[in-house]
């Protein structure tokens, strides 16, 4: 088991979805997905994102491509052209899921090439 | 198996403001049936309606005109056939001023066509008056509370109809609003023969679509792992070969920047997702958690068994509606104490604006430290320490034009009458600008009639 950042075992994508924005959680490996569908709950995402979404967060899941999405429906500040936040689509709200610090297995390390040579991430 | 070789269609354009780069190149740089353009968003469609009020000639994509200046020639000698939604709320201006470019070119027999009735805003009444309530889907608001404050209001037109200018021999096809995912499944429609109940080919026309939608967002641009993205100056824009079974591949032209992987191409899968099991489309429900996904390397990704469901019996309507004011301004603050200072400027501004009796309250206000975790507020970084400057970015919206427009005057004073340190305020006074809201709503699909006119060079 190690303390890692999500980025080590995930990417992500992010852009507004009306008021909300959307973050889209890619594992790294099935391994990855396996574990992150089971730990990566609406509940832990919502309070890693509460100071930038206040709103309700909504999960879905696609097998076929280890994404997790997560809806986060008040994220933007009103939204669109109302919204006077620098990032008023949603734009880097993927990485800021990425930034979250997690307890992996080792197990799901080991199976999961690290995006870096120095296995940094 | 393929009895055909499979028909090569690229997406050049991600929005208006997206690189000219990227259709001239792909034009360049290798074989292409088809190019389509993505100009539109919610706030352009409002935007080109008030230009279009004060000039008849204008509410268009006038960039997508200065393109095909630069490149009918080659257009025209590959036989690449075009698709693009610069026709905004005046599709037939944007043809017109295509007619005088190739008429400036001096060739003849190019068709052009026009597919139009997405445009609604001079119907909403008679609609209203037939039962359709254009109910805000988000907030669940009738349109009668903002009915006379609306500016715009457009039909998202699914992919037939451009098939249908395309079976009329048309080289360029110009529509108003449509969706996104339509520009790329309009020509297999076309080439393929497909029909309204071909549900999993429409679906996955639908996924191949999304994928490419936003130009280079799926051959390495926005990526998490931007450091391995190779040559992103000159990154390839996507192209889809697709063929008549449904199945096809994401790749790019070869010896172009950036890279094809199933991962660049599922984060462009991931970008505006809802639920993925059910992507909306007026032709087909797509199911975007039923196909397979396969990296076949050196930049091709595969793409099969997408499955679909029959469409829903209406279109979804964007309108644009006046939603008050808003005014943003930004100063530097440099160090020492740079977030210290900046916070003191922010108190300053407010209390001086109250002084005069303009309030704002904690929801029509806003202030930001850039440079002091903006983006991801809230969430601890490891690695940040004191920042040596801030961005002071502070901004008010709300109803009243005056009260927005008195908030920029005093934000430039902080630079003598602030602390020390406080700059960068190039920009001058921030000014109040119009908040364009948006309004998504449904309307029948009955009561909306797309049509398709086509024109050939030269006109008269």
């Amino acid at each position: 088991m190690a303390n890692v950042p999500l980025s080590r075992i995930a990417q992500a994508r992010s852009g507004d979805k009306g008021e909300g924005s959307n973050a889209g959680i890619l594992a790294r490996s099935q391994e990855a997905y396996d574990f992150l569908k089971e730990a990566l709950t609406e509940d832990v995402a919502r309070e890693h994102l509460l100071a930038i979404n206040p709103g309700e967060v909504t999960r879905y899941a696609a097998d076929n491509m280890w994404v997790l999405n997560f809806l986060l429906s008040d994220s933007l500040g009103g939204g669109g052209s109302a919204s006077l936040k620098t990032d008023a689509q949603g734009k880097t709200h993927g990485l800021a899921l990425l930034r979250m610090n997690m307890d992996v297995p080792d197990s799901v390390l080991d199976a999961t090439p690290a995006p870096r040579e120095d296995g940094t991430s | 198996m393929p009895s055909r070789p499979p028909v090569r269609i690229a997406n050049g354009q991600g929005f208006w403001g997206d690189s000219i780069l990227g259709p001239i190149r792909l034009l360049r740089e290798g074989p292409l049936d088809y190019l389509t353009l993505d100009y539109l968003a919610e706030v352009t469609m409002s935007i080109m309606q008030k230009l279009k009020s004060r000039d008849p000639d204008k509410g268009y994509a006038t960039d997508f005109v200065r393109l095909i200046d630069r490149v009918l020639p080659e257009l025209v000698e590959k036989n690449v056939r075009v698709v693009a939604n610069a026709g905004g709320v005046n599709p037939h201006a944007c043809k017109d001023a295509l007619m005088e470019v190739i008429a400036k070119h001096g060739l003849q027999g190019v068709k052009v066509a026009v597919v139009e009735g997405d445009d609604i805003f001079g119907d909403l009444d008679s609609l209203m008056d037939e039962g359709e309530a254009f109910t805000n889907m988000d907030t669940g608001q009738p349109l009668a509370d903002v009915r006379d404050k609306v500016t715009s209001a457009n039909v998202y037109l699914g992919a037939f109809p451009i098939a249908e200018a395309l079976d009329q021999g048309a080289q360029i096809v110009v529509t108003g609003r449509g969706t996104d995912p339509g520009l790329v499944i309009g020509p297999m429609i076309h080439e393929f023969g497909w029909g309204p109940d071909d549900l999993d080919k429409l679906a996955a026309g639908t996924v191949a679509g999304h994928i490419v939608e936003c130009g280079a967002q799926c051959t390495g641009g926005n990526f998490t792992d931007w450091e391995q993205v190779p040559d992103m100056a000159m990154i390839g824009y996507p192209i889809i070969e697709a063929q008549a079974d449904g199945t096809f591949h994401v790749t790019k032209h070869a010896g172009t920047g950036g890279m094809v992987t199933r991962s660049t191409v599922v984060h462009q899968l991931a970008y505006e997702m809802g639920n993925p099991a059910a992507y909306l489309t007026p032709d087909v429900v797509a199911d975007f958690t039923s196909f397979e996904i396969t990296d076949e390397g050196q930049d091709r990704v595969r793409i099969d068994g997408v499955r679909g469901s029959v469409a829903t019996p209406t279109y979804k309507v964007s309108m644009s509606y006046q939603d008050g004011w808003k005014s943003v301004g930004q100063l530097t603050v440099s160090g020492p104490d740079a977030l210290a200072k900046a916070q003191r400027c922010a108190e300053v501004v407010w209390e001086r604006l109250a002084y005069d009796g303009f309030t704002y309250s904690e929801d029509q206000r806003m202030v930001e430290f850039v440079g002091a975790n903006v983006c991801h507020e809230g969430i601890p970084i490891p690695e940040a320490g004191e920042p040596s400057e801030v961005v002071l970015r502070m901004g008010v919206k709300g109803p009243d034009r005056a009260v927005i427009d008195r908030f920029g005057s005093e934000l430039v004073p902080l630079v003598t009458s602030g602390p020390p340190g406080v700059t960068g305020f190039a920009g001058g006074r921030p000014k109040a600008t119009e908040i364009i809201g948006y309004w998504p709503a449904l309307v029948n699909k009955d009561r909306i009639q797309p049509r398709v006119s086509v024109f050939t060079s030269p006109s008269a």
